[in-house]
């Protein structure tokens, strides 16, 4: 698995694309930078960004790579190697380079700009820990849908379909439904829809930073408990964890069923 | 005339001359406070040497200077107020009051002062406190550079630091005042000044006021109170550059305004409260000079609050700006600096040259759901926030910044 990990990896080292996806990040990091003169104000603004980029990008690179290297895997597989260690390398190699990408690509910018120095440099771990997350999880998704279809056209369309829904629709189905039961108590119900979708738990370690002083202004013990103490940092991360071992479960699972 | 001023202030000087000072320690012929007080004349001093004093009920009902000599520890036992002022002119300095009475029925307070002029209370320290300074029915006194500590645990059993009832033109500077119910209380109390206290992790608020018309507070800090500060059913309360931090929880307030008209609001920092200001029934109230940073709601209007007036305020990094209940809207938003704000300004002179809308429908949402504040930040959100920008339905119309201002404001 480690050499297919490291051959996936070094081949999109020389991609091109993983260069833009870096070049990209040093951009926005030196644009926000130069723009706002204040490091925590500008780990805000990235933290948004990158609730919603680092998905799309997961996705579409995750699918875009396994349809790429299709003929590939399929000389891998006539090799007497075991199916999930090429997947699980190949999907490795791929989340693992964008994820290098991302905390190369905005921590080069920070760290000239004095991190270190700063009392931002927790926000920032965390905004690099959830990035790599939201990387994991979206990568692992995209192998998902690539595995189950054939049609590459297909598997496009749902992988973009996949971020759209997380990223948008499903708030926008969860925020109808708090409105259509607000009679009913519905604290532990949000909680439970924020652990459902992995772009809204980091959202929500996102809150956790930024805006605890509006989430305790609602009464309810249940999110009183969640956000006032370090629980919900802790159930924040156990349930990305998750959300990381699920989908590479069902490449593994998948692959050994998989016909070639 | 003038032989009268002569006579006049030849009767002072005697009278100074005359004063005596009466000491008290433990080993001292008098060694009781009481006992002080007992033998004392009009106008004596009387020092109390450093030692612990159990006494209680202690009543200073002449005019008399009570100076402790590097704090002596005057012990209530738990079994009453401690120090009771009856007369004018009265002065008490250097204390450490400990262990006043807890009662349900009667309010026992460290020092008392009642029907008194012209007093004056400083560098008293009180601990393990019921009430702290309870000051009824006097005036033009002053309480100066006191420190009290209380360990308040459930509102109901627990009194407040410094407590003025029906008391006017009190001055209370640099005191230092934490855990008691509320900080400084002020109930009928007109024309007092608060200036340059320290209020601090108290149950309900660091300051409040009910009833009380004409008064001054400034450079105060109020942190993680229940509530920075209440103002209720007053009138004509200047508050200037006073810090109000971390008020955090369900019902916390930086500051919370309550049938209070005609108030200045000027040049205080709101930091990381839950609501900076909580608004409500108040009317013609300017906000000036005001710096709203990191908290939930910046302002919170809650109804009935008509003609105010908000000019040259920064709002920064709030979560909400301004949450607002109703579609009514007859209170001027005018040349502040918006965080949020994403207009432009192509005349280059400093002033947006679209209006800002501080009223998002998402605060609108959570206003009727409160559970949603957990969908905050969310790209669903943006969009339903920007098309309400383009087109209100559910937000006042008519509530906007004409003149946003595209640089923080410094003064």
């Amino acid at each position: 698995m480690l050499k297919i990990l490291k051959y996936s990896f070094f081949d999109l080292m020389r991609s091109r694309w993983s260069y833009v996806y870096f070049a990209f990040y040093l951009l926005l990091g030196i644009i926000l930078l130069f723009l706002n003169n204040d490091l925590s104000k500008a780990v805000i603004t990235l933290m948004n960004v990158i609730i919603v980029l680092v998905p799309l990008i997961g996705t579409i690179f995750g699918v875009m790579y396994y349809y790429n290297s299709k003929e590939f895997t399929e000389l891998l597989l006539a090799q007497p190697l075991k199916r999930s260690s090429i997947f699980l390398g190949q999907y490795l190699g791929v989340a693992l380079s964008l994820s290098m990408s991302l905390i190369l690509g905005l921590g080069i910018p920070f760290v000239l700009y004095g991190l270190f120095k700063s009392d931002a440099i927790w926000d920032f771990s965390l905004l690099l820990i959830t990035g790599t997350f939201l990387t994991l999880i979206f990568t692992a998704l995209a192998f998902n849908i690539a595995l189950s279809n054939e049609n590459k056209i297909k598997g496009f369309g749902y992988a973009i379909l996949l971020w759209l829904f997380l990223a948008i629709i499903y708030d926008g189905i969860f925020l109808m439904t708090l409105i259509m039961f607000d009679d009913y108590p519905l604290d532990k119900l949000s909680l439970v829809g924020t652990m459902l979708n992995p772009i809204d738990l980091s959202r929500t370690l996102i809150l956790l930073k930024l805006d605890i002083s509006a989430l305790l202004g609602y009464t309810g013990a249940v999110f009183k408990q969640f956000f006032g103490t370090s629980f919900g940092l802790i159930v924040s991360f156990i349930m990305l964890t998750v959300w990381v071992i699920l989908p590479v479960l069902r490449i593994v699972f998948k692959s050994k069923k998989k016909d070639f | 005339m003038k032989n009268l001023i002569i006579f006049l202030s030849a009767i002072l000087m005697a009278n100074t001359t005359v004063s005596q000072t009466i000491e008290v320690c433990n080993s001292c012929p008098i060694s009781t406070i009481k006992k002080a007080i007992i033998q004392a004349k009009d106008f004596d001093t009387i020092v109390i040497k450093k030692g612990t004093y159990k006494e209680h009920n202690i009543l200073i009902d002449k005019p008399l200077v009570l100076i402790g000599d590097s704090y002596p520890v005057i012990d209530g036992e738990l079994k009453g107020e401690v120090i009771t002022i009856t007369s004018d002119n009265v002065t008490v300095d250097g204390l450490f009051v400990i262990n006043v009475g807890t009662s349900y029925t009667e309010d026992y307070a460290a020092i008392r002062v009642r029907k008194s002029k012209n007093f004056v209370i400083q560098n008293v320290v009180l601990e393990k406190l019921f009430f702290g300074i309870y000051i009824e029915k006097s005036s033009y006194g002053k309480v100066y550079h006191n420190k009290i500590i209380g360990d308040a645990v459930e509102e109901y059993n627990s009194g407040n630091g410094i407590q003025l009832w029906y008391s006017n033109h009190i001055e209370i500077e640099h005191n230092y005042v934490e855990h008691v119910r509320d900080g400084i209380y002020l109930e009928f109390s007109d024309d007092c000044i608060i200036k340059n206290n320290v209020s601090a992790e108290n149950l309900r608020y660091g300051l409040h006021f009910m009833f009380s018309n004409n008064d001054l507070y400034q450079d105060n800090i109020f942190e993680n109170n229940g509530a920075g500060v209440a103002v209720m059913f007053s009138k004509k309360i200047k508050m200037l550059n006073n810090t109000f931090r971390e008020n955090w929880g369900t019902a916390s307030y930086g500051m919370l305004l309550k049938e209070i008209n005609d108030a200045e609001i000027i040049g205080n920092t709101f930091e990381e409260n839950t609501i900076g200001i909580n608004i409500e029934g108040s009317n013609r109230i300017t906000y000036k000079h005001n710096n709203f940073k990191n908290n939930g709601w910046a302002i919170k209007v809650r109804g009935a609050c008509y003609t105010n007036h908000f000019l040259e305020n920064n709002f920064l990094y709030n979560s909400f700006d301004i949450a607002y209940n109703s579609k009514v809207n007859d209170n001027v938003f005018d040349r502040n600096y918006w965080s949020n704000y994403t207009g432009y300004d192509l005349d280059k002179n400093g002033i947006g040259d679209v209006p800002y809308r501080p009223v998002k429908l998402f605060s609108y949402i959570v206003n009727r759901t409160p559970e949603t504040i957990i969908l905050l930040r969310s790209m669903f959100i943006d969009i339903i926030d920007f098309s309400e920008k383009i087109s209100p339905v559910f937000t006042p119309d008519n509530l906007l910044d004409n003149n946003p201002l595209i640089k923080k404001i410094s003064w």
